[in-house]
């Protein structure tokens, strides 16, 4: 089997794992070397599915002697199979590097005899490209839940980030689907990797020459919509994640139909509106200071579908409203649906030097049929629409399939 | 008013705007002309006595920054626009950068933005291909940015490919690196530019590859990759065919092929019990009929609430003509009888309905059914489903859990657990009561009667809240 072949089995493997970015890290090139890290990732090409290309992501091998069933790569499926030599890959990276096809590489893998000579592997080729090749591009390594430390320390030391996957969102869900696999052996790796990054920061802050560790840090992934568990416990389990092992990103993946899957699981396209909400959810919790329970209430515990959830927060809320944009603090201002973090932080400083009126949030680009609602400016105050029953129909965008209908009426034509 | 020529760049600028300044021009009264827009007209512009001889004034660092990238942009009224907001800046409003709401302030900002994304884009969209030139590999990319940008980009590329020859052509400039300096020079048209790579094939498999058609969203893809680029993107050419190609692929996706039973062909038109128990008699779907006496047809009544299933009838079986009558089919009974069951309730059948075996006619060794047998015969289960419309089912053993399931299912892993099916809501999959007599170690043997008793006990309980 040439080249060619492998990589279109094994990106084609890959295709399912969401998490892709290149950001968070920062690498100068080394005199003779190539490649360098911004601390703000590119995105080399985009698919058709709106996903970005920045690296070159592929799995080393499919072969796997796991049999999680919604994994196209399981034990127990007939898709064809290909393993890269761990030159080939430190080949093809270099090889598209150079001409500036992508940010480097992010390399998984299926699990090979074990989790620690699966991690071997991984490591040879991160080694090959750092050491040989004087590499310094992004590099996204898989850490195999189960591998042992020395392991682990030794991928810090080549990646920029590392990830070990959770893959579904409570461990009763891995029992049922993933058996091999549990809460109990990724937290241990997800905890080495966060003890290693630590004590990594606290060394360069005694010395700026000490080794770095996945300077980029840790995430995650985890598939949606393969169980019926609801949003209110991956939002959990994303929470405590964040806070015990202080991931930089959760990736939500809408489960996607793989070939000849197994009837337990959903037989349809993925729900990538519901994917698009818990990462909005996501967001508002790390960046605008929502909690779970805010979110996803107990007596609601799935996200609207219809409309965002801080939109949904708000509607709920509505003796928190209307917000003074003039005499605010910044937690609140960042409630308000339609205005963003950034939107805020320029409020807050234009507001030192005049009142804010609706001309200047106009200005901002901030849409006032959905805030106006919710505030009060120099030249505005809400009347009577926050008790009007029909506030969510006029605050609401349009009920459309997002971009589902104009991707099916394109599929049709072929038009772009 | 004033009219003041100047190069496109902020040098030039700034020593103008300092001239400016100094002579106290208030913005309404100047016309910035660039050199090039210049050239050819009648009017020449005034010569600035001072230009570069005034004060050094004092600006917030954000408004330096904000008019590097702002030069870049091809907009003419750019430098007036700079001008105003230098002049408020320099009197009496200091801050005036950070009201960003105001409408020069916002029109900076957009400018700046754009040239900010065009950037971005450029380090994105270069696409490098490798040329020889006298026996030295040299990298060779045509872009077409939307602003002037290259001076302002290219020390990214001399950062991340310092050991590479390259050179980056567009219409407005040019700029090579030899691995020492960069020099620029003018713009070409892209015939200049090589074409092809050979590494392109291979690149272009990747792209194909990764794409998953299942998450087709042509919208996301071109608000982040406009389509004036996809010219020089080697991978843009599969895009339409990616497109059209999706909704067939996902729809394989979604329903993997269907495997057809070879026994469908001998079911009869009626399709209630005694019918297919009949139409049964004549089955040859597989190979298996030519040994085996009879086909063994399930047994129980119409509308069992329980359908159990076996693996395959055995020797005796084979011999009477009913299923687990054996002694595995006694052992069944008797954990029957314990847990509050009676078989005359259920429904009990054999994934496979006729005895499959090896050895002689003295000696017949039982022989697990093979994937294709199983598959032939599976017409016949999914009829008896259909006639008995059990609310449960409970699979005996991995053959039978299987071919609900798929080979992937394994009884040790999923053994016990319910599963929600297109068969039944309550489903469930248990050790095979053959498998409880045959296993040599005495305490494993144990273990697993005492789960199959406790799944079975399950399957009582869930009967009597049904």
């Amino acid at each position: 089997m040439d080249v060619r072949q492998k990589l279109q089995i094994l990106a084609d493997a890959a295709k399912y794992d969401a998490s892709c970015a290149s950001s968070g890290g920062k690498r100068k090139t080394l005199p003779g070397g190539l490649g360098s890290v911004e601390g703000t990732g590119i995105c080399h090409s985009y698919t058709p599915d709106g996903r970005c290309v920045s690296l070159l992501k592929i799995l080393l091998t499919n072969f796997c002697i796991y049999d999680c069933q919604y994994c196209v790569n399981r034990i127990s499926s007939d898709t064809p199979r290909a393993r890269f030599t761990p030159e080939e890959v430190v080949r093809l990276t270099l090889d598209f590097y150079k001409r500036n096809y992508i940010e480097g590489l992010f390399l998984s893998s299926g699990v090979l005899k074990s989790a620690d000579y699966t991690m071997e592997q991984l490591i040879e080729v991160a080694r090959t490209l750092r050491e040989e090749h004087q590499f310094q591009g992004y590099i996204h390594l898989k850490a195999v839940p189960g591998a042992s430390r020395e392991l682990i320390d030794a991928a810090g030391k080549y990646a920029d980030r590392l990830s070990a996957n959770i893959e579904l969102p409570t461990d009763g869900d891995l029992r049922r689907l993933a058996p091999e696999k549990s809460f109990a052996t990724t937290g241990e790796t997800m905890r080495e990797i966060h003890a290693r990054v630590e004590q990594s920061k606290a060394e360069r802050q005694e010395s700026p020459q000490a080794p770095r560790f996945a300077p980029a840090g840790q995430s995650t992934q985890m598939i949606v919509g393969a169980t019926p568990t609801p949003d209110a416990i991956i939002l959990d389990t994303a929470s405590n994640l964040y806070t015990r092992y202080g991931l930089k990103r959760v990736y939500y993946s809408a489960y996607s139909p793989i070939p000849s899957s197994d009837v337990r699981l959903p037989a349809k396209s993925p729900p990538l509106v519901r994917e698009h909400r818990l990462y909005q959810a996501d967001w508002l919790m790390r960046f605008y200071g929502f909690s779970v329970g805010e979110l996803a209430p107990p007596e609601q515990p799935d996200l609207p579908l219809d409309m965002d959830p801080k939109l949904a927060w708000a509607l709920r809320r509505r003796d928190a409203f209307p917000v003074d944009v003039n005499r605010a603090p910044r937690e609140m201002l960042l409630r308000v649906p339609g205005l963003g973090v950034r939107t805020v932080d320029r409020l807050l400083r234009i507001r030192r030097w005049h009142q804010v009126t609706l001309a200047d949030l106009g200005r901002l680009r901030v849409s006032l049929t959905r805030v106006k609602p919710f505030i009060v400016t120099a030249d505005h105050r809400p009347t009577v629409l926050l008790d009007s029953p029909r506030l969510a129909e006029r605050v609401r965008p349009p009920p459309t399939q997002l971009s589902l209908f104009s991707s099916a009426v394109a599929a049709r034509t072929g038009e772009l | 008013m004033t009219r003041v020529g100047l190069e496109p760049d902020l040098e030039s600028f700034r020593s103008v705007a300092r001239a400016l300044i100094a002579r106290g021009e208030a913005p309404g009264q100047v016309l910035f002309e660039e050199a090039r827009g210049r050239q050819g007209s009648l009017l020449a512009a005034e010569p600035l006595p001072d230009a570069g001889t005034g004060p050094a004034l004092a600006v917030p660092k954000a408004f330096l920054s904000l008019a590097e990238l702002v030069a870049c942009h091809r907009e003419p009224g750019r430098w007036a626009l700079l001008y105003r907001v230098l002049w408020r800046l320099t009197h009496g409003e200091r801050q005036l950068l950070e009201v960003e709401s105001d409408a020069d302030v916002y029109r900076l900002r957009s400018l700046e933005k754009a040239v900010r994304r065009d950037s971005h884009k450029m380090k994105a969209f270069v696409r490098f291909r490798r040329v020889e030139r006298e026996g030295q590999e040299h990298f060779i990319a045509w872009h077409r940015p939307d602003h002037l940008i290259v001076r302002h980009v290219a020390p990214f590329f001399v950062e991340r490919f310092a050991t590479m020859r390259w050179s980056i052509l567009t219409p407005d400039a040019c700029v090579h690196w030899d691995l020492e300096r960069l020099t620029y020079g003018e713009g070409v048209p892209r015939s200049e530019a090589p074409e092809g790579d050979a590494l392109e094939a291979l690149w272009s498999t990747y792209y194909a590859s990764t794409f998953n058609p299942a998450r087709l969203n042509v919208k996301a893809m071109r608000a982040e990759m406009p389509k004036k680029h996809w010219a020089t993107l080697p991978e843009a050419r599969l895009i339409p065919a990616l497109v059209r190609q999706a909704p067939e692929r996902t729809a394989s996706m979604v329903t993997p092929e269907l495997e057809v039973s070879e026994a469908s062909h001998f079911l009869p038109e009626r399709r209630d019990l005694p019918a297919l128990a009949s139409a049964a008699k004549s089955c040859q779907a597989c190979p298996l009929h030519e040994r085996a006496t009879q086909a063994v047809f399930g047994e129980g009544p119409l509308g069992a609430p329980v359908m159990f299933v076996g693996e395959q009838p055995g020797d005796q079986e084979d011999r009477e003509g009913r299923p687990f009558i054996g002694p595995a089919g006694q052992l069944f009974n008797e954990v029957l009888a314990r847990v509050g069951i009676r078989r005359e309730d259920t429904y009990v059948t054999n994934a496979v309905k006729h005895f499959g075996w090896t050895g002689d006619e003295k000696r017949r060794l039982h022989a697990t059914p093979n994937r294709r047998e199983v598959l032939a015969c599976k017409a016949w289960l999914e009829a008896e489903v259909a006639a008995v419309k059990p609310r449960m089912i409970v699979c005996l053993g991995a053959t039978a859990a299987q071919t609900f399931l798929g080979p992937g299912f394994r009884i040790n892993r999923s053994r016990g657990q319910v599963f929600e099916t297109p068969w039944t809501p309550w489903w469930m999959a248990t050790f095979h009561p053959s498998a409880l007599l045959r296993m040599p170690d005495e305490q494993a043997r144990e273990e697993a009667r005492a789960h199959f008793e406790a799944d079975l006990r399950r399957v009582a309980e869930r009967l009597r809240s049904l």
